[in-house]
């Protein structure tokens, strides 16, 4: 399944539309979690992801798509777990983020399962403590039959201007050591 | 706006810049001649065409602005050009002023679409001002150019049409209204040309209503125009049409001959024809006779045979060959007025057409590799050697791919004529400005990226490097500073040098301003290259005054990090009293390298093939004092090691016999330990991306045959990373 799933390319569809209220729902660090579908470009198998030395857990490496380098975010080390161990349904989602330049970039999400696309219509606002994570990680709170799943905010979880600085300081750690 | 139309908009913004470009160095280089002496008719030539020229074009497009200014300017040089007004460097201060201002004139008009401002508009009535007193008050219109109009019209007695019109015959190309382009409007623009006398519209190309196309132009003219421009500024207003229609520009008093060959080159028939040269007044009713005659009589001399008018009349006696051989090359330039002057034959490309194309071909790098690999795997020796052919096939086309995007330094380096200029003027100082090495090429995106920190470099130099006069004389140093840049390839990486005579960095003041800034402790003297390298440091600077050009402090930190980022580095060498050479040194391209793949734990990297100096085997008493020293002995040099297993933070055993890949940079050599040699491999670099760009030691990504990533070593980075590893080691200072 080296492309189970493909969503549009773009996320400009007006907020309205069903499609913002669809979201791709999967596993990492032992948690169900959601991220809108207008974000995911496509769902790809596990495989042949180059380490990149010298950075912290939450970069997994790079892969190759189709010509173009792609990091490779491990979500649950991202979010402040153990990283991830790989499975037999483990899988990389490529998201696709606005940049400040107006640019788009994709990144690669490492997850331990896909699960579905759903519908949820009903969002509750993030409680303010309590999740296993940094509150701005989360978008909100959707409500599916009598559980909650959390809904990632991707600029904030993804947040390559976050992230690269913190491989920065990994780096400087590193070679000072 | 009509894309057609934005596609030539983005045309005239190309071709003004350049033009502009040529109007400042023509006026250097007249500056540079001094004062009293003849100018120079090919330079001052060369500034009237550009001013000339930008008119000409913007006028089509309808920027008021700056036809409105470029023709005073215009007729300044006019006179100039003419002798009747000296050239003097008040005058030529003047005119780059003026050749800002239409920068900033084009800049504002025709790129972002405005109109001028107040501020904009008030600076044109200053310069405007201080031009029509050097022109002595007379009406700007009132300059014409004599020379041209003489020198153009070939006047001979008896066979000439006796009329003073320009006559032009125009036969649109059926596009030209999907192009964008509206005949009436080429027809208004010649209007401000001349008077046009006559004009005979020609419906003949019309089909039947029924194949009629509404997009399409079936219109022709025959034009009668009184002007006393030249022949390159009438042809100039076809400029846009050129290309679909047939156009025909005969001087006045041109040979009946002409106008015979111009009837019978046109698709209508030729006594039609003919009644319409009449009619505009082109010719007189007697004139069409005998042209009509002497070409009856040439057809039948020659039944059948299309031999050329020109040579008829020759075979004829009536015109010397020499005569014909002036007048088709004469046409044959009015066909194409850039390809005259020795100017080089330019094909203007889209730079994403470029960009494509060289992705693509580096995908075909990647795709070769791969063939390459399998066809040694497979050891079929037939196959092996076509995809060697093939290999070497795709390097070729790799280097010419690459070579398109190259261009020569020299004009980045040119720009400097007129920094130089404007700063030694403006800081009193006398400075020469010496240039070589401009043929040297590099990747067009590296020169663009170049130009802003070389500015900064050459500002240091005149600024803080080149002392006043009176200094250097006593000194003993020639009054005349000298500021140098030179350009050259060395070893897979360009260098460019910025070097001036001055006084040298002063040592003694770095290292005060870099305790008071605390990047040295109290007590420390580092030594001599850590000293100069500490002006590198973000908000340094040794100025005593803050001027206009520099002393801020930002100037060569921001050197710096512009360099870095396009893979190069900067070195500083200073003389005191002798003067300072900044070198930087950048990869050839941004593109393609030849990379040498190396094994580390079951990862693969690419070293830059440029960076590579020898290989070797570390086995037995070799590798016993490797690993007990972290150096080796390398034929009697001392060499010291990197363990990438252990820099990278590796797990995992090494396995018995590791090799060594000595590396070079800038004149320092490092062994780099790994576990395994694979070969050469081209490769095509591609980004890491914004996550990656704080990270040292990688400088990009590259995908191997077999599809996966590897990537690729950053030498220089890595040579750093182990000179800060080895600093912090203990019992050292730290």
């Amino acid at each position: 399944m080296s492309k189970a799933l493909t969503a549009p390319r773009s996320a400009a569809v007006p907020a309205a539309s069903a499609e913002s209220r669809q979201f791709l729902t999967f596993a990492a660090g032992g948690e169900t979690l959601a991220l809108g579908i207008l974000h995911v470009r496509e769902i790809i198998e596990y495989g042949r992801v180059t380490a990149v030395p010298m950075l912290p857990a939450f970069v997994r490496g790079v892969i190759n798509l189709r010509g173009s380098v792609v990091p490779v975010i491990d979500l649950s080390a991202r979010l402040g777990r153990a990283p991830s161990t790989i499975g037999r349904r483990s899988c990389i989602v490529i998201v696709e983020l606005p940049e400040s330049d107006g640019e788009r970039r994709e990144l690669g999400l490492l997850v331990d399962a896909v699960s579905a696309v759903i519908d949820i219509p009903e969002i509750e606002p993030p409680p303010s403590f309590g999740a296993r994570m940094r509150p701005d990680f989360i978008l909100g709170m959707g409500k599916l039959d009598e559980r909650f799943v959390v809904i990632l905010d991707p600029t904030q979880t993804l947040s390559l201007d976050e992230m690269a600085a913190l491989a920065g300081n990994l780096d400087a750690g590193v070679n000072g050591a | 706006m009509n894309l057609d139309l934005e596609l030539a908009r983005q045309t005239f913004l190309t071709e003004s810049r350049d033009l502009l470009v040529a109007f400042e160095d023509g006026l250097l280089a007249l500056e540079a001649a001094g004062d009293g002496v003849p100018v120079d008719a090919e330079q001052i030539n060369a500034v009237f065409r550009a001013a000339h020229t930008i008119k000409g074009s913007a006028g089509l497009f309808g920027y008021d602005a700056i036809v409105a200014f470029t023709h005073v300017v215009e007729n300044a040089l006019d006179r100039v050009r003419a002798g009747t007004l000296a050239w003097t460097r008040p005058l030529g201060g003047l005119l780059l002023d003026c050749r800002d201002h239409i920068d900033a004139l084009v800049a504002c008009t025709a790129e972002r679409g405005e109109t001028p401002d107040a501020a904009m508009r008030s600076r044109d009535a200053e310069l405007l001002a201080a031009l029509q007193q050097i022109l002595g008050g007379q009406p700007a219109a009132a300059a014409v150019p004599a020379g041209v109009a003489a020198a153009e019209v070939e006047r001979c007695a008896g066979d000439c049409a006796s009329a003073d019109t320009w006559h032009i015959s125009i036969r649109f190309g059926t596009n030209v209204l999907q192009n964008g382009m509206d005949p009436l409007t080429v027809l208004r623009y010649l209007g401000t040309l001349g008077r046009i006398v006559h004009v005979t519209t020609l419906l003949d190309a019309l089909p039947e209503p029924a194949a009629f196309d509404a997009e399409h132009c079936y219109l022709g003219c025959e034009i009668d125009l009184a002007s006393s421009e030249d022949r390159e500024t009438i042809a100039g207003a076809f400029e846009f049409v050129r290309a679909d229609s047939v156009v025909h520009i005969l001087p006045p008093h041109s040979r009946l001959a002409e106008y015979v060959e111009l009837i019978r080159s046109l698709p209508e028939d030729d006594a039609r024809l003919g009644e319409i040269l009449v009619a505009g007044g082109a010719l007189t009713a007697e004139e069409l006779d005998v042209a009509l005659g002497r070409q009856a009589a040439a057809d039948l001399q020659a039944p059948g045979a299309h031999r050329p008018l020109g040579e008829l009349l020759v075979d004829q006696g009536l015109v010397a060959p020499a005569v014909v051989e002036t007048a088709l090359d004469k046409q044959q330039r009015a066909r194409d007025p850039r390809s005259s002057g020795g100017e080089q034959r330019q094909l203007r490309i889209r730079a994403d057409k470029l960009d494509e194309l060289i992705n693509r071909v580096g995908e075909l790098v990647i795709a070769s590799a791969a063939t390459a690999l399998l066809a040694r795997r497979n050891k079929d020796p037939e196959l092996h050697e076509a995809t060697a052919a093939l290999g070497a096939l795709v390097e070729a086309i790799r280097d010419s791919a690459l070579n398109l995007r190259t261009v020569p330094i020299g004009e980045t380096f040119a720009r400097f004529r007129r920094v130089v200029h404007d700063l030694s003027r403006e800081l009193g100082k006398d400075i020469e400005l010496e240039l070589s090495g401009e043929d040297t090429e590099l990747d067009k995106s590296v020169v663009e990226r170049i130009a802003d920190p070389l500015t900064h470099l050459v500002r240091n130099s005149l600024d803080h490097g080149i002392e006043p006069a009176e200094v250097r004389i006593a000194h003993g140093k020639p009054a005349r500073g000298t500021l140098r840049l030179d350009a050259r390839h060395d070893s897979g990486s360009i260098v460019i040098e910025v070097s001036d005579d001055g006084g040298g960095l002063n040592r003694e003041r770095i290292l005060e301003r870099a305790r008071e800034r605390g990047l040295v402790r109290a007590g420390e003297t580092p030594g001599d290259a850590e000293t100069l390298k500490l002006i590198f440091e973000p908000g340094f600077s040794t100025a005593p005054a803050v001027t206009s050009l520099s002393g801020r402090g930002v100037g060569m930190d921001v050197v710096r990090r512009a360099i870095e980022a396009l893979r190069g580095s900067i070195e500083l060498e200073s003389e005191p009293g002798h003067g300072t050479t900044v070198r930087i040194r950048l990869p050839l391209t941004l593109a393609i390298i030849d990379g040498f793949l190396v094994g580390v734990d079951g990862a693969t990297y690419v070293v830059p093939l440029d960076n590579v100096v020898e290989c070797v085997e570390l086995a037995g008493a070799t590798a016993r004092e490797a690993e007990r020293n972290g150096y080796l002995n390398l034929r009697g040099r001392v060499l010291p090691l990197l363990r990438l297993r252990a820099h990278f933070g590796l797990a995992g055993e090494p396995p018995r016999r590791e090799n060594l890949v000595v590396v070079s940079y800038a004149g320092l050599q490092v062994g780099l330990v790994v576990d395994r040699l694979l070969g050469e491999f081209q490769t095509v670099i591609k980004p890491l991306g914004r996550l990656f760009t704080q990270v040292r030691g990688f400088s990009g990504a590259t995908i191997l045959g077999s599809g996966a990533v590897a990537l690729i070593l950053d030498v220089p980075g890595l040579i750093a990373a182990g000179q800060q590893a080895a600093r912090s080691v203990p019992g050292l200072a730290a």
